[in-house]
């Protein structure tokens, strides 16, 4: 019986042939992801405490973006001490104050298919777009990564979704992820999300990073997506040399899936989640009377270029509704670069957005944006857990950015298929 | 390990890591951040709470980000395991790095608030003495129990590093 891409790769990184869901591995860590958050303030005292130093300083890959701008001395602390764990154990992939790292990592072509990455976050799945099994781990357990370069795994089983057809305009990868959090819960422990079919190998990576972002909001062990000419192309962007066997690392055609679902992106309409679930969501006008104060761009997920030229062309040669507050957090110094280039940022600050400095920001209430008692916001980013922007009576709705910034122009949630031509 | 005994404190399904370590006190201390440990879902919870006393919850405990603030924040409250129908994973992995015990009890939904519990993590047999009833679950993995023994990660690394030294 054959294997599953997640499968292959787990085998490969534990040394043996084969994987099977249920077997627990050891296994060696190809990459490994700091952030400020979780980072060196979690693991540096560790190491003092364990007398010891880092397994390998140029596979770990260190950002700065959970707590930039420093807003307070406490922030700028953290900043400090990130920046000066950097220095002592000679980490040169240190990317300070230049984007969010999951981001990052895709931009300066950091992951390759068929690699075993781990990342002190969440959202590290979101690397699985390149083909590469990344997972995210508490900072306890990277402690451990970064001491001996291996961490134990449970090889998950894996789940295979297969989108076919085009999306209709006005529809995006963030809407598969809102709709697949109804439609698979929360709740996918011990699954691994594989996302293929015509549509995703129709999307950029940046478009499939939505989706392997949001199997963070799945439950699953990770997300990704086999490798194909996008990923490779993406890789070359980024100035880097795919690697030789890259294509080669792909589920069997006999490979055992513990489930295997098929939908049609023709029929997708844009989703969005109401409070307090990413898995609260339905059509966009199950909310469409919902009106809104502020409505916010940013986050890993939704606040790439690609997601910014989406806001653009909802806003060109409109503005942002009375009473309504539109605040954009570009993901990247390099998203932030390109987009004052091609003009994006000129239509949305046109429009009277708010250009807010990139990271994290607002979307995990650490940075500018965040929000009052009982406000209602509409956000690009992907969680609206209750008081996680702000106060816990805030009233967080996901979507994507087509529609948020439609929301945005109406003042109200609001479908943005009435906005594009 | 020993029997861990105590009152069960009862959750719903899908507490998430966001209510159990409010972003909002991240940069205050861990004693500070504790106190408003899953205020947002039950406010008396982290003044009531006991060393020794079990979490009880539905399913999908822990769901959300990596931040391992949510269960040293019930470790700093001597929560003494936590009991669920299922766990979010980095939730789970956390909890056991930590030395807190996290075991799968699909019976969840039969204990009340308040009721005394006794659990033996290592064989998964759970006990309710008011009423006589127990219920055996699957006891927490052989390959874990090492680490978990050893006081969690740390430690473990500890006798690791002091091995490879020899
Ligand atoms: S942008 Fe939000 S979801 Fe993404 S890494 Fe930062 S805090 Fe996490």
């Amino acid at each position: 019986m054959g294997q599953t891409l997640s499968e292959k790769i787990l085998a490969h990184a534990a040394g043996q042939p084969v994987a099977r869901p249920g077997e627990i591995l050891t296994c060696r860590v190809d990459l490994a992801l700091l952030l400020d958050s979780g980072g060196p303030r979690r693991i540096w005292p560790r190491l003092k405490e364990l007398g010891t130093g880092v397994w390998d300083a140029d596979r770990i890959v260190l950002c700065t973006d959970h707590f930039t701008p420093a807003v307070d001395a406490e922030s700028a602390a953290i900043l400090q001490l990130t920046r000066e764990f950097a220095a002592e154990f000679g980490i040169r992939n240190f990317f300070d104050m230049r984007g969010i790292g999951h981001v990052l990592l895709a931009e300066q072509g950091l992951l390759q298919p068929g690699m075993f990455a781990c990342g002190g976050d969440s959202h590290s799945s979101m690397g699985g777009a390149f083909g590469c099994f990344m997972a995210g781990f508490g900072a306890i357990e990277m402690t451990g990564v970064v001491v001996t370069g291996e961490i134990w795994i449970q090889v998950p089983e894996t789940v295979q979704l297969n989108w076919s057809g085009r999306f209709g305009h006005g529809v995006v990868a963030k809407d598969i992820a809102l709709f697949l959090c109804r439609e698979l819960g929360m709740e996918n422990g011990g699954r691994v999300i594989e996302y293929g079919g015509e549509t995703v190998r129709a999307m950029s990576v940046w478009e499939r990073m939505v989706l392997t972002n949001m199997a963070a909001e799945l439950g699953a062990e990770t997300g990704i997506v086999a490798a194909d000419e996008v990923t490779l192309a993406a890789l070359r962007a980024a100035g880097r040399e795919p690697a030789a066997e890259a294509l080669q690392w792909r589920g069997d055609a006999d490979a055992a899936y513990l489930d295997v679902r098929n939908y049609a992106a023709d029929d997708l309409v844009p989703q969005v989640a109401a409070p307090h679930s990413p898995a609260n969501s339905g059509p966009v006008d199950s909310c469409d009377k919902v009106r809104i104060g502020q409505a916010y761009i940013g986050a890993c997920v939704g606040a790439k270029l690609t997601d910014l030229h989406m806001v653009a062309e909802v806003l060109k040669g409109r503005k942002v509704a009375n009473g309504s507050r539109l605040l954009v957090a570009p993901s990247s110094s390099a998203v932030m670069a390109q987009a004052a280039a091609d003009g994006t940022l000129a239509t949305i600050s046109a429009a009277g957005a708010y250009i807010l400095p990139t990271g994290c920001g607002a979307c995990a209430a650490l940075g500018a944006g965040v929000l009052a008692e009982n406000e209602v916001c509409i956000s690009s980013t992907n969680r609206n857990f209750k008081g996680r922007m702000g106060a816990n009576s805030a009233q967080v709705y996901l979507a994507s950015p087509y529609t948020v910034a439609a929301s945005a122009v109406a003042g109200r949630i609001a479908d943005p298929r009435e906005f594009l031509a | 390990m020993k029997i861990i005994s105590g009152r069960a404190f009862v959750f719903g399904d899908d507490i998430n890591t966001d209510v159990m370590a409010p972003g909002l006190y991240f940069k205050a201390p861990m004693a500070e951040m504790a106190r408003h440990c899953l205020e947002a879902v039950n406010p008396d919870f982290a003044r009531q709470v006991q060393p020794g006393d079990l979490i009880v919850a539905g399913r999908n405990f822990g769901v959300g980000s990596a931040r391992e603030q949510a269960a040293l924040a019930l470790t700093h409250l001597g929560v003494g395991a936590v009991l669920a129908v299922s766990f979010g994973r980095i939730f789970y992995r956390n909890a056991l790095n930590f030395g807190l015990p996290a075991l799968v009890f699909p019976g969840a939904g039969l204990i009340r608030a308040g009721d005394t519990l006794q659990l033996d993590p290592v064989t998964g047999r759970i006990e309710r003495p008011a009423t006589g009833e127990s219920w055996t679950v699957q006891g927490l993995p052989v390959h874990l129990m090492a680490m978990i023994e050893a006081g969690g990660l740390m430690p473990w690394l500890k006798l690791r590093l002091a091995k490879e030294k020899t």
